[in-house]
C-alpha cells in the first residue's frame, strides 16, 4: 500500500472503481462546493478535483479538496504544470500531503489561450512526464528534486492522464509505459465516445502488459444534450465524437435527449466493462453532478464497496 | 523620383500618376491613341517595364510629391510578360490601400487594374473613372508644396 | 535570425508627435532579412509618416540613414555627426529592439523603436517567418530529430505530445504544427522511436533567462 487511500484500496483489491469529478468554483463561495459533493457522496470512491481547468482561474484544487476531506470524502488532487514552477509544485506536494490529500493526478494543463487570462505568462517549468517523477522521488526516496531529503515524507498515489485518441496514436500506448516508467500508479483516460478505438488501445496496452502494471480507469462524459455533443465534436481538442452519437440524439425530441444521453453513458459503461484491462471508471459529469448517482446506479455499481 | 512636371497643373484639377507596364497597359495608352480615344490630362503615365517593378516606395512618394491619386496597370492575370509582376504590384498595392487608410486617407486614392496591350478602349476608360473617383473623393490640398 | 515587425503606424506617430525632425534609421542585418526595418522599409515608413503629418499641417523632418547593423558601437557611432550637427530631436530606429538601446546608450536624446521584435526564426516561405528558437542557453534538438520541443510546443513538453494533438495540429490553433508530431515522424524516420520512450529528465533553466540577463565572453577575441 503506498498512500493508504480508499481508491488505492479498491483498486488493489480487485473492485469495479469509480471515480467523478468536481469543478471549483469561480470565486470563494464554498456552499457550491458543499452541494456538488453531496450528489456524488456514495457514488463515487474518490473525487477529481481540477486545477483551474481550461486555464480558467477558479479556487484552488487543494483547499477544495481539503474541503472534501473535511466533509469524509476522498478528493484526486489535479496539479498541472502550467501555473506552476517546479519549487512551488514541491511545496504544494508537501502542503497537499499535510493536509491529508493522497490521490494525485501529474497533468500538463490546457494552454492558457483557452482561458479568461490569456495574457498570463506560462510557465512549463517542467511537464507531466517530470512531475510523475518528481512525486515518486518524493515518495519512494523521501527527496525533493534536487536531492534534499524531505523532514517527513509525502506517500501519493500518484496518477496521471491519458489520451487514446489523441494523435499519433501508435505512440499513444508508448506514452502509457513512459508515464508508468515514471512512476504513475493509476490514469484516467480522456472521456470515450469511440468505443471501437478504445478496444484498439487497450488491446495494445494490454499486449505491451501495461495493464498489470498500473490501473486504468476509463473517462465517461454523459452528452446532456445534442448541443453539448456537437460542441465536444468540433470544439474540444483531442475528443473524438463518432457521428453516431449526434444521429442518435438528433432522432430523439429535445426534452428527452438528456434522458438518452444518461442511457449512452450506461451502455458505454457496460461496453467498457467488458474490455480486457480496464480497472475502473471515471466519471466526468461536470455540472451534472445531481445525476451522476443514476448512470452509477443504472450501470449495477452501487452500492460501492466497503474497504478498510 | 523627380515628380516635377506637375506642378505647374491648376491646383483644383487632380493629379493622377498612373504606372503602366510596357508590355501592356502603356501599349496600351498607345492604341488608345491611335484610336484617336481621349482620356483626361489628370493622369500622367509613367512607363515601367513591369507592374512589378512598382515598388510601394514609389506609390507613396507619389503622394507625398503632390499626387490625389496613383494606378498601377499591368498586364491581366495570367497574361503578365514577367509570369507573376502583376500578381506582386497587387499585393503592393493593398498594402499601400491598408498604410493609406492606417494614416486617415481613403484606400480608394490607390487602385491596381489589369489591361492588355489590345484595349486602348479600357485604358482610356480607366483614366476617366479613376479622374473623377479622384474628383469625388477630393484634392489632397495639403500634400502640394 | 531575429525577427520582427514593424508597429502600426498609429503608434509609431503617437511616439513621434511632439517632433519636428527626427532620424529615422534603419539595419542592414535581420531585419532586412525580414523586411521590417532595411533601407526599404526605412523609405516606406518615412514617405509614410511625412504625408500623415504635413496631413496634420505639422510636417515632419525625416533624415534617413540604413546602418550596417546597430548592435556594435561602432557603427551606432556613424550617426553622431547628424545627431550633433543636424538638430534632430530624436531617434526612431528601425532595427531589432537591440538597435535602440544601442542608440539609447550613446545618444543623448530619446530613443524609440518603430519595430516589436517577435522572436528567433527563420523563413517558411518568402515573406512568412516561424519562430525556431528560445534562446535557451543549452541545445537539446538532436534529442529530439533536429525539432526544439521547447520553442516548438506550446507547452513546451519534454515528454510530449500532451492530449491536444489532433491531425498534426496544437490545441492552441490550427496554424501551429504540433512539434510533438513533428518529433515523431522524425525520430521514426531516423529509426530511433525507441528514444522517445525514455522519460527526458527536467531542464536546467538557469541558462535560459530565468538565470538573469546572460552575457558570452570570448576571452581570445578581446582586443
Amino acid at each position: 500500500m503506498k498512500s493508504g487511500s480508499r481508491l488505492e484500496k479498491i483498486l488493489a483489491a480487485g473492485h469495479f472503481a469509480v471515480t467523478g469529478e468536481l469543478g471549483p468554483p469561480r470565486g470563494a463561495d464554498v456552499e457550491i462546493i458543499k452541494k456538488k459533493a453531496e450528489h456524488l457522496r456514495g457514488v463515487v470512491d474518490s473525487i477529481n478535483v481540477t486545477d483551474n481547468q481550461t486555464s480558467v482561474v477558479r479556487m484552488c484544487s487543494m483547499a477544495v479538496c481539503k474541503i472534501l476531506i473535511e466533509l469524509g470524502l476522498e478528493p484526486n488532487l489535479q496539479m498541472t504544470c502550467r501555473d506552476r514552477n517546479r519549487i512551488a509544485i514541491q511545496s504544494d506536494l508537501l502542503g497537499a500531503y499535510a493536509l491529508g490529500i493522497r490521490n494525485l493526478l501529474c497533468l500538463s494543463g490546457d494552454h492558457n489561450k483557452f482561458g479568461d487570462h490569456p495574457q498570463a505568462k506560462n510557465v512549463f517549468d517542467v511537464d507531466s512526464m517530470q512531475l510523475i517523477q518528481i512525486v515518486k522521488k518524493m515518495r519512494d526516496e523521501g527527496k525533493l528534486l534536487n536531492g534534499q531529503e524531505c523532514e517527513g515524507k509525502a506517500s501519493f498515489f500518484i496518477g496521471a492522464a491519458v489520451n487514446p485518441f489523441g494523435d499519433p496514436f501508435d505512440f499513444r500506448p508508448i506514452r502509457l509505459a513512459k508515464k508508468i516508467a515514471a512512476g504513475v500508479d493509476f490514469v484516467q483516460t480522456q472521456c470515450i465516445y469511440n468505443m471501437d478505438k478504445f478496444r484498439e488501445y487497450m488491446k495494445r496496452v494490454v499486449d505491451m502488459g501495461l495493464a498489470e502494471k498500473c490501473y486504468i480507469l476509463a473517462g465517461i462524459t454523459p452528452l446532456k444534450s445534442l448541443g453539448m455533443a456537437r460542441y465536444m465534436a468540433r470544439s474540444v481538442p483531442g475528443l473524438d465524437v463518432p457521428d453516431y452519437y449526434l444521429k442518435r440524439l438528433q432522432g430523439v425530441p429535445k426534452d428527452k435527449q438528456a434522458a438518452e444521453g444518461i442511457k449512452i453513458a450506461v451502455e458505454q459503461i457496460q461496453q467498457i466493462r467488458e474490455i480486457p484491462g480496464v480497472a475502473g471508471i471515471h466519471l466526468m459529469a461536470i455540472e451534472w453532478e445531481h445525476r451522476a448517482k443514476e448512470i452509477i446506479e443504472a450501470a449495477g455499481l452501487l452500492p460501492r464497496p466497503e474497504v478498510n | 523620383m523627380e515628380f516635377s512636371n506637375w506642378e505647374k497643373e491648376p491646383s483644383n484639377e487632380p493629379v493622377i500618376v498612373a504606372f503602366c507596364c510596357m508590355y501592356c497597359a502603356y501599349a496600351a495608352a498607345d492604341a488608345a491613341g491611335s484610336m484617336r480615344l481621349t482620356y483626361p490630362p489628370n493622369v500622367h503615365v509613367i512607363l515601367v517595364p513591369c507592374s512589378g517593378r512598382v515598388d510601394e516606395l514609389f506609390i507613396l512618394q507619389a503622394f507625398e510629391n503632390g499626387a490625389d491619386g496613383v494606378y498601377v496597370a499591368g498586364c491581366e492575370e495570367g497574361s503578365c510578360h514577367f509570369v507573376s509582376g502583376n500578381f506582386r504590384a497587387k499585393k503592393r498595392v493593398g498594402a499601400v490601400k491598408k498604410i493609406l487608410s492606417e494614416i486617415g486617407l481613403e484606400s480608394e486614392r490607390v487602385e491596381m487594374f489589369n489591361i492588355s496591350a489590345s484595349q486602348g478602349g479600357l485604358f482610356a476608360k480607366v483614366a476617366r473613372e479613376m479622374t473623377e473617383r479622384i474628383r469625388s473623393l477630393g484634392i489632397i490640398g495639403w500634400n502640394k508644396s | 535570425m531575429v525577427v520582427a515587425e514593424r508597429k502600426p503606424i498609429q503608434e509609431i506617430m503617437a511616439m513621434v508627435a511632439e517632433y519636428n525632425k527626427i532620424l529615422l534609421v534603419g539595419c542592414k542585418g535581420c531585419v532586412t532579412v525580414c523586411c521590417a526595418g532595411g533601407t526599404k522599409e526605412v523609405g516606406i515608413l518615412a514617405s509614410t509618416l511625412r504625408i500623415a503629418r504635413k496631413k496634420e499641417g505639422k510636417p515632419l523632418e525625416i533624415i534617413e540613414r540604413t546602418l550596417e547593423r546597430q548592435c556594435d558601437p561602432e557603427y551606432i557611432e556613424q550617426v553622431s555627426d547628424v545627431i550633433e550637427k543636424d538638430g534632430v530631436e530624436a531617434i526612431l530606429s528601425m532595427a531589432c529592439s537591440v538597435g535602440p538601446q544601442y542608440m539609447a546608450k550613446r545618444y543623448n536624446i530619446p530613443v524609440y523603436p518603430a519595430l516589436n521584435t517577435t522572436f528567433i526564426g527563420g523563413a517558411l516561405e518568402h515573406g512568412v517567418w516561424a519562430e525556431f528558437c528560445q534562446a535557451c542557453g543549452n541545445c537539446i534538438i538532436h534529442y529530439f530529430g533536429g525539432i526544439c520541443p521547447i520553442s516548438r510546443c506550446s507547452k513546451s513538453l519534454f515528454n510530449g505530445p500532451c492530449g491536444g494533438s489532433a491531425k498534426g495540429k496544437c490545441e492552441v490553433s490550427s496554424e501551429i504544427d504540433c512539434a510533438w508530431q513533428l518529433i515523431y515522424d522524425r525520430m521514426k524516420a531516423l529509426g530511433k522511436l525507441d528514444e522517445l520512450a525514455k522519460v527526458f529528465p527536467v531542464k536546467d533553466w538557469s541558462t535560459s533567462r530565468d538565470g538573469g540577463p546572460r552575457k558570452v565572453v570570448r576571452e581570445d577575441m578581446k582586443l
